[in-house]
Parts: C-alpha cells; sequence; structure tokens
C-alpha cells in the first residue's frame, strides 16, 4: 500500500498500473528520481528535453495542498523560461516592487525595489508552490509530445534503495503491489524528510531555530494594495515578534506571524484566535477590517542543515532533501532549481559517453557551496529577526530605530535577502578571466540577461556549451572531443550587454556552460584558449 | 587605511564629558540603546571593513 501523508492542489500524474509489478521483470533506467516536487519535475524536464530518458516516482499524485514556497526569483523564472515553463509562471504570478517595513506602531521606511531593465523576468514574482510544480508538469507534457523520454510514475512509492558497482536497486510499492527497478543513477528529491536519506543512514545536520511560525493564507477579494508590509515587534494584539503580508495569485494573502517558541499549537491553531490576529493586522493600516476568509492555516519551525555530502556514488541529492534552510530570503525551491540545473547537463554528458564521470563530483561540490551560502544568508535573516541574546536584541533594535531617521541603518534591516545565485568562483573547471570585464560576468557567475534585438540573451542560451561572441567578426564552433560549442555571435551589442558584457572593451568571446555560468573569457578568439578551458571545464580538474 | 590608535580628538576632556552627558538619566537598558546607536553610526561613518575588523579586534 502507498499512505496518503498530504492531499493534493492538483491530480498531475494519476496513478496507472505499472506492468512490471505484475510481470515481476526488472527493467534498468539510466536515470530515476525519486520525488516529483519543484526539484525533481525540473531535473526531469531538462534531461528529458535532452534526450536523456528520466523516470520520476512520486508517493502522491500531483502538488500537495498548503501553504509552501510562494516567492520565485529570477534565476528559477530565468531557468524555467528555458525549459519552457516560464512565461506561464510570470502570467500568473504576482509581481511587486513595494514594500513597508514597520516597528510596532511606526512605519521605518518604504522601499521601491525599482528592478534593473533589459532583463526578460523580473527580480521574482509570488506564486503558489502548487502552481509552479503544475506549469512544470504542463511543460513535461509539451515536451513529451516532442518525444522526450520522460516518465512520472503517482503513487508509486520508494521504500528501498541498495546501491550496487554500477547501479542501484530501488523497492517501489504501488497501490497494485510491489516491484523493482534497476538505475544507472538514482536523484533523491524527494524533500526535507528524505526518505532515501534515512534508508542509506545518512545524516543531516544543523541548526534548529526555536521559532514557530503561525501562517495564514487569506482570501479577499478587497481592494488592498500589492505591497510586502513586515513589521518588527507588531503592535497588534497577541501578533508576536514580527509579522508579515504578501500577496499571491487568486486573491491569496499570505500572513507570517512570529509566535516564538513555548506555544500550545492546538490553541495557535484555533480558527477564532487565528482571525482576531489577521483582524488587528489587516485593519491596522486601514483601519476597518475587509472581508475575507481563511483558505489554509499551518505552524511551521524551521531548521537550517545540509548533507556533507550530497553525491554517494550512485545516488545524488538535490534540493530539501540536501539542505534545508529557513524561508526567509525563498531559498528553499530558487536554490533547489539550481540543484536541478547544475545536474542535469553533467549527468546527461556523462550519460552520453561525452564527458568522464568524475564530472559529476562537481555537482556535489559546486552545489554544497551554494547551499552553504544559502544556509548563511538564511541563519543571518533569522537572527536579525529572533535575536538569541540580550545585546543582539538591543543591536537590532538600534538598527531599527536609526532606520526610521538615517537612511545608512536600512541596508541592516534584515527580514531575509531574496535568493540570488552563487558565483562559482576559484572552483575547478573555471578558466582566466583574459578581458577583465565587469564582475557581474566573471568566470563562475551565472550569465545576467540583456536585451539582443527584439529578444533576450538568455533566449540565445540554450543548454550547450555556448561561445558567445560580443563585437568583431563571428568565430568558429570549437570542438573537443565529440563536444562542439554553438556559436552566438552579436556583432552590435545594446547598451544593457554592453554594460554587463565588455565594460570598457569594445569586444569579447565567452565561453559559458550549459546551466548559463561563464566558463571564461577573452578579449579576443583564440581557438585554443577556448578549446583548452572546455576542455577543463569537463575533464581538467580531474584530469 | 589603518586603524588610528594616536590621540585624535581635540580637546578629550570635553568629549569624554559630552559622551557621559549623553547617557545622565538614562536606565541600563536605554544606555545600552544608546551605546547601540552609537557604535552603528560611527561604524557606518568609517565604513572601511579593514578598520572597523581592527576595531573589533583591539576592543576584544
Ligand atoms: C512555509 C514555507 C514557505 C516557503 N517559501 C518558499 C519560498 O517563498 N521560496 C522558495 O524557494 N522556497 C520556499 N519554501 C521551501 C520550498 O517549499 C521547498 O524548498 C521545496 O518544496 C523543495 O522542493 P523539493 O522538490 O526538494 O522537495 P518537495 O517539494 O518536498 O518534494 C518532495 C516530493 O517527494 C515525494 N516523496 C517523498 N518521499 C518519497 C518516496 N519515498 N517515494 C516517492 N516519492 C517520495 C513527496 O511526496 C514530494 O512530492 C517554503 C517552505 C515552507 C514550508
Amino acid at each position: 500500500m502507498v499512505a496518503v501523508r498530504y492531499e493534493t492542489a492538483f491530480k498531475l500524474y494519476p496513478y496507472t498500473p505499472v506492468p512490471a509489478a505484475t510481470s515481476g521483470t526488472v527493467a534498468r533506467h539510466p536515470v530515476v528520481i525519486i520525488g516529483g516536487g519543484p526539484v525533481g519535475l525540473a531535473l526531469a524536464l531538462d534531461l528529458g528535453r535532452r534526450g536523456t530518458p528520466a523516470l520520476v516516482l512520486d508517493d502522491h499524485d500531483g502538488a500537495g495542498l498548503g501553504s509552501k514556497a510562494i516567492c520565485f526569483a529570477k534565476r528559477t523564472l530565468d531557468i524555467a523560461t528555458r525549459l519552457g515553463a516560464g512565461a506561464s509562471m510570470v502570467d500568473k504570478g504576482v509581481i511587486w516592487n513595494v514594500g513597508k517595513v514597520f516597528h510596532g506602531d511606526g512605519k521605518l521606511f518604504e522601499f521601491n525595489l525599482l528592478p534593473e531593465t533589459g532583463h526578460r523576468n523580473p527580480a521574482f514574482i509570488n506564486l503558489q508552490q502548487p502552481y509552479f510544480e503544475k506549469f512544470l508538469v504542463d511543460a513535461i507534457r509539451t515536451a513529451q509530445g516532442h518525444g522526450a523520454p520522460i516518465e512520472i510514475r503517482g503513487r508509486n512509492q520508494v521504500t528501498a534503495v541498495t546501491p550496487g558497482k554500477d547501479h542501484a536497486i530501488l523497492d517501489i510499492a504501488t497501490p497494485d503491489g510491489p516491484y523493482k527497478i534497476k538505475a544507472d543513477w538514482v536523484v533523491a528529491c524527494d524533500g526535507a524528510r528524505s526518505a532515501t536519506r534515512d534508508m542509506l543512514g545518512l545524516s543531516f545536520d544543523g541548526r534548529v531555530f526555536e521559532e514557530n511560525f503561525l501562517i495564514a493564507d487569506v482570501r479577499m477579494k478587497a481592494d488592498f494594495p500589492t505591497e510586502r508590509w513586515f513589521w518588527f515587534e507588531p503592535p497588534f494584539k497577541d501578533s508576536g515578534q514580527s509579522a508579515l503580508l504578501h500577496k499571491q495569485p487568486d486573491d491569496i494573502w499570505r500572513i507570517d506571524f512570529q509566535l516564538g517558541w513555548d506555544i500550545d499549537r492546538d490553541k495557535e491553531l484555533d480558527p477564532g484566535r487565528i482571525r482576531a490576529r489577521v483582524d488587528a493586522m489587516l485593519s491596522s493600516q486601514t483601519g476597518s477590517v475587509p472581508d475575507y476568509e481563511l483558505a489554509w492555516t499551518s505552524i511551521y519551525t524551521f531548521q537550517c542543515r545540509r548533507m556533507e555530502s550530497f553525491r554517494h556514488g550512485n545516488v545524488f541529492f538535490a534540493g530539501d532533501s540536501a539542505h534545508q534552510v529557513s524561508p526567509f530570503g525563498a531559498r528553499g525551491a530558487n536554490s533547489g532549481v539550481q540543484d536541478a540545473e547544475n545536474l542535469a547537463w553533467k549527468l546527461d554528458l556523462v550519460l552520453k559517453g561525452l564527458a568522464p564521470e568524475a564530472l559529476l563530483d562537481s555537482y556535489a561540490s559546486e552545489r554544497e557551496y551554494g547551499a552553504d551560502e544559502n544556509i548563511l544568508n538564511s541563519s543571518r535573516a533569522t537572527d536579525f529577526m529572533t535575536p538569541k541574546s540580550e545585546i543582539s536584541q538591543t543591536f537590532r533594535n538600534a538598527v531599527l530605530d536609526m532606520a526610521a531617521r538615517a537612511p545608512f541603518a536600512r541596508p541592516f534591516v534584515n527580514s531575509g535577502r531574496l535568493s540570488v545565485p552563487c558565483n562559482y568562483d576559484g572552483f575547478p573547471g573555471f578558466g582566466v578571466d583574459a578581458l577583465k570585464g565587469p564582475a557581474v560576468t566573471r568566470p563562475g557567475a551565472p550569465c545576467p540577461d540583456a536585451p539582443v534585438g527584439q529578444d533576450f540573451l538568455l533566449d540565445h542560451l540554450t543548454g550547450d556549451f555556448t561561445l558567445l561572441s560580443i563585437g568583431g567578426v563571428a568565430p568558429a564552433p570549437v570542438t573537443q572531443g565529440e563536444i562542439s560549442t554553438r556559436v552566438v555571435h552579436i556583432a552590435d551589442p545594446s547598451p544593457d550587454l554592453a554594460a554587463r558584457y565588455l565594460g570598457d572593451a569594445d569586444r569579447a568571446v565567452y565561453l559559458i556552460r550549459p546551466d548559463q555560468h561563464v566558463v571564461a573569457r577573452w578579449a579576443k578568439f583564440d581557438a585554443q584558449a577556448v578549446k583548452d578551458a572546455l576542455h577543463a571545464s569537463l575533464w581538467g580538474a580531474h584530469a | 587605511m589603518n586603524l588610528n590608535l594616536d590621540p585624535n580628538i581635540d580637546d578629550p576632556d570635553g568629549f569624554y564629558q559630552e559622551l557621559l552627558a549623553a547617557h545622565e538619566g538614562l536606565d541600563k537598558q536605554q544606555s545600552d540603546a544608546l551605546n547601540a546607536r552609537l557604535i552603528l553610526t560611527l561604524a557606518n561613518h568609517i565604513g572601511d571593513r579593514g578598520v572597523l575588523r581592527e576595531a573589533l579586534e583591539i576592543a576584544k
């Protein structure tokens, strides 16, 4: 049997009987992904579009209902756009620019994010996680229509993982009984409570924050501004240490109350008590309580932790199974999708015999570093919001006091730093900076977007190794082993493109990885230098 | 830039008096809060992370 642990918002991959479950044959699959959350789905989609078969096993049949991620950052949207799912996310999502920060009764300051121009995607959107997952599945269905070898099996629960020398055996439970499969590679995307991690006896260490957050998603038709409101020490009754109000699509508002550690969960979840809190918050700025209904309520605690290693032989961990952060800064799903994109092209090349297996170790080292950066940011935000000692409380409140009267203190105010992708500075496989161009595009950095003609640069970086040439004449493709670079030549760069990629130079050549990170860059094209950099990116550090 | 550990304030007695005067009549909590605001304000004025790090070290 397969236990139902949660309700689904959308049924996306209903159960159908698996022939192997009755025939008893043990089929072999190149890649098996355990878990069809945002991370597993993004990985399957990326692999499938590259022509590498991906089988997703999920113990439910769709996206879980409830309050999870709402904030999706630009890098995630850029990845989703490359995978064919970005436009529907941005269409459905809510974009906001104005935020207000309050301390007690007073407003400290207001900010406008004034997004940088020349990007296809906004800095971030608010979108309920079930929609995010649905749009990924829609893109998977479209890709399957074009022949992408992706399969999702709902209500297939992995009950045992037995790693072997060059494969792993999975035991799977279905409503019609158990079966087994063999996988060359397994990717555990089975979430923070990862069963795979437990089955392999691996630890998940870190820091538990002694803090409870009450989350209320309320549906409200009232005309309320599309702004993010954040309170430190909110003045309304029983509201806790901090409170947040944020808009989502479908007239839903996310409200968070930070309740402290010693609470009575059942009492706090009493709808009457929640409504009293929400009434006080909503009326605090407008003087009256608009009509609303409680759509979903729950209490969460948070931790910051990660696995020591994201690779264990044939088994990889990605997303929440590998690392967990507090939600301030929205670094959970956002970083998990970056894990998926980092792993997809590497697995694809290794399975096609175009890159050495050791390339896969760079998935682990790069994304462990990314996880550390996210945990650092998320811990700093949590420490600011929930001061752990008298003196940290004193400094925190000093910052808030000063923020109202002096601009210098505002950047210290930390209610979460929005997820940005990390730069793989100095990592093996990244090459020279022979351009000395802008820092945002140095080797290791993810390519920032910029206008190119009627569309955008990232539209041209479609998932292969790419030689981007700006100004000068178009170079010929460079081949290393069986891999040839695509060439994207832009003779006349737009001002934004020039600012981000040329700086003071009048031309430049970039080698860019399939995941849109810069490998190396030069002031002029030198075929041998590109060949060497490409070699280093695939084999170099591991040769 | 290095942290300046040589005398740098005109009329040190006068400044010291002003510093104490700012705390006049405050209880412990209010004084701590004032100190924290002052540290942050001065730190921002200095700005240089190297100098601030040296100051943190020397003050320990
Ligand atoms: C209140 C809250 C707010 C958040 N806000 C944000 C935000 O704004 N932005 C952001 O980026 N992140 C946010 N997050 C984090 C985000 O929800 C997670 O990081 C994200 O869901 C992780 O995705 P995942 O695919 O790794 O795992 P999950 O979404 O947990 O998916 C795991 C999947 O694996 C399946 N599974 C588990 N065990 C098995 C098994 N044995 N066999 C088969 N299938 C299995 C599960 O059913 C599930 O479908 C928030 C989280 C919370 C709780």
